[in-house]
């Protein structure tokens, strides 16, 4: 990884164009109470590298368990996903742990920054699950704090900023750890349509300058034009 | 590396009234532990600063205190010249016969009545003991009933400041002097001219004999000896073993003490696991985050053990603190060999405060563990919906 000796490139990304998510008949099924949910009902589909891909759907359609699922936080009942040609449900916790730390970005809904920490702690916090040494860390979080647009707002604790300041500082924790893969779960979900434009504009920055794979999950139809392939899904079964 | 403690120190602080309650009932805690501890470190110190090892005590065989034993004036003087025995400028063996009885005087304040070690010496009798020294005044002369008392005696007791007048035996002694002894158990005794003594309590033998040897092997031999002459029927022992045995006085203090800390202490761990439980659910959605992040189940762990940790820690530091004025302070428990007040201070050694600390960490670390542990085993997908 390019994150052990360097600032963020986009060296480490596969060839563009050649698949980086591949996933075969993945069915997710649960019991809630006496009923059989299924949330991922033969899912198949490719993911190219260098592409940023929107997942639509309503509520429900099993958007985010397929998100989740190329994070390596969820497991399917059967079927078979490759990410990076890494067969993620054979990892352990651990491993699981390890890998999304170097290779996966996750950007959430509601930011998930850590309340007491500052914006450039929480940026740091997956720098610190590598061998950086401290200046290292800084020259990466004040990188990825200047890509958001936030080398400003670097000390401001989360409740100083605004939601989509704060949703930037999120996106630039993704980014510390330089990682192949952006995952992102309704990012602009919890934003007004100015603060969820900046947010857009940043991953288009993000995928189309730096190389970055984006996978994002929305039900917002003008967020989904930002991206360069839409896949819908509709009660965990893929549509197109 | 692991989450930064920041990010403990900081919720804690976020917390602040859960973390202050928490941290008030450890601190209860550990200062009910650490005040037993500076209690026996008080009694453990006036035990272990009794007693030269060269001096070798002599009581009848069969006891083991000075208080009940007997030796005649003839055993005394069959044992005096015993080889290994060191002698004065005056080429005189330097051994002694001491006269101990018990009085009983009245406290200060009003407080009842306890008893006192009255030790009668002969003339080499400080010669013996030459860590007492005399804070004021100056030592009883033979024949004029003169007395002087211990500085832990002079503060627990009523009339016994400089030229009080006590009244035991056949009538009134008056305080000529006051002595200390490093804070040996010396300092809660009364001395008394031995002879004079014996004549107001008609007791013509003594209560024991101490006799200084030349050197540790010296001493080593004399006790031997002493032991195995079964004409003599005496029991020696090296004057600091005498003391070290006498610690188990603490032994009631120990265990009462143990019993109350222990029940606090099973309450301070409650108390820090439902904080810290509460700690854990608060920030369910955080520990997820942190584990996608990339953060494994161990750091999680040692996270919030460590957040306990610093919890019961701080409440330690709050009960000691609380506690720190009343170092030194002067208290007294009945010596369970002698059956005489035994008086000692509270004695907040930095080995006292060291094991307070270490307690309440233990606290910390068992109070921590099992949310911790349900923290980091937490399912990430549930708890992102927090």
């Amino acid at each position: 990884m390019s994150v052990q000796t360097s600032a963020m490139t986009s060296s480490s990304n596969p060839a563009a164009g050649a698949p980086i998510v591949v996933a075969s008949h993945l069915c997710k099924k649960f019991q809630r109470d006496s009923f059989e949910v299924v949330a991922l009902d033969d899912v198949s589909m490719e993911i190219a590298a260098g592409d940023f891909v929107a997942l639509m759907g309503p509520s429900g359609s099993g958007k985010s368990t397929l998100l989740n699922m190329i994070a390596a936080i969820d497991h399917p009942s059967s079927g078979e996903l490759r990410v990076m040609n890494e067969n993620v449900f054979a990892f352990n916790d651990h491993q699981a742990a390890q890998w999304r730390n170097r290779h996966i970005g996750y950007i959430f809904q509601t930011f998930n920054l850590l309340p007491v920490l500052t914006a450039f702690e929480n940026v740091e916090l997956p720098l610190l699950l590598t061998r950086l040494n401290k200046a290292e860390r800084r020259e990466h979080v004040e990188l990825a704090l200047k890509l958001v647009g936030l080398e400003d707002r670097m000390h401001h604790l989360p409740k100083q900023l605004s939601g989509g300041q704060e949703q930037r500082v999120a996106i630039a924790r993704a980014l510390a750890t330089d990682p192949t893969l952006l995952l992102a779960d309704e990012p602009t979900g919890d934003l007004d349509s100015r603060s969820a434009t900046e947010v857009l504009e940043i991953l288009t920055r993000l995928n189309r300058d730096h190389g970055k794979t984006v996978v994002m999950v929305t039900h917002d139809p003008h967020a989904a034009t930002y991206a360069r392939t839409v896949r819908h899904l509709e009660k965990g079964q893929l549509q197109n | 590396m692991a989450i930064p403690i920041s990010y403990n120190l900081r919720n804690l602080r976020l917390r602040w009234g859960a973390t202050l309650m928490t941290a008030l009932g450890v601190a209860l805690t550990v200062a009910v532990a650490s005040f037993i501890l500076a209690l026996l470190s008080g009694l453990h110190r006036a035990f272990q600063a009794s007693g030269n090892p060269l001096n070798v005590l002599v009581m009848r065989k069969g006891l083991s205190d000075e208080v009940s034993s007997s030796i005649s004036r003839g055993k005394f003087g069959a044992i005096k010249f015993l080889p290994g025995i060191a002698v004065n400028a005056q080429g005189q063996p330097l051994a002694s016969g001491s006269l101990v009885v018990v009085v009983s005087l009245r406290r200060r304040g009003g407080d009842g009545r306890a008893n006192v070690t009255l030790r009668g010496l002969g003339l080499q009798g400080l010669a013996l003991r030459p860590g007492a020294r005399l804070v004021a005044g100056h030592w009883p002369q033979a024949g004029r009933r003169q007395i002087a008392v211990g500085v832990a005696a002079a503060r627990q007791f009523q009339k016994t400041q400089l030229g009080g007048q006590l009244h035991f035996g056949k009538g009134d002694w008056r305080v000529v002097g006051e002595f200390q002894d490093h804070g040996s158990a010396f300092e809660s005794e009364i001395w008394a001219p031995r002879d004079e003594m014996a004549a107001d309590f008609g007791r013509p033998d003594f209560s024991s004999v101490l006799l200084r040897a030349v050197s540790p092997a010296a001493a080593s031999a004399l006790v031997r000896d002493i032991e195995s002459d079964r004409r003599l029927k005496l029991h020696a022992l090296t004057e600091t073993a005498y003391y070290a045995q006498q610690t188990s006085s603490g032994a009631p203090i120990a265990f009462i003490g143990g019993v109350i800390a222990f029940i606090m202490a099973i309450g301070a761990c409650f108390a820090a696991m439902n904080t810290m439980y509460a700690a854990v659910a608060y920030r369910a959605r955080e520990i997820a985050t942190l584990r996608i992040l990339g953060f494994p189940r161990p750091s999680i762990l040692l996270s919030f053990v460590l957040e306990s940790v610093v919890l019961t820690l701080f409440g330690g530091v709050l009960g000691i603190a609380a506690l720190l004025p009343w170092n030194g302070l002067t208290t007294g428990t009945l010596n369970s060999t002698t059956f005489s007040e035994m008086v000692f201070q509270l004695r907040f050694t930095p080995h006292v405060l060291a094991d307070a600390l270490i307690f309440a960490l233990v606290l910390g670390l068992i109070g921590g563990l099992a949310p911790a542990w349900h923290a980091s085993r937490e399912n990430i997908l549930t708890a992102l919906r927090g």
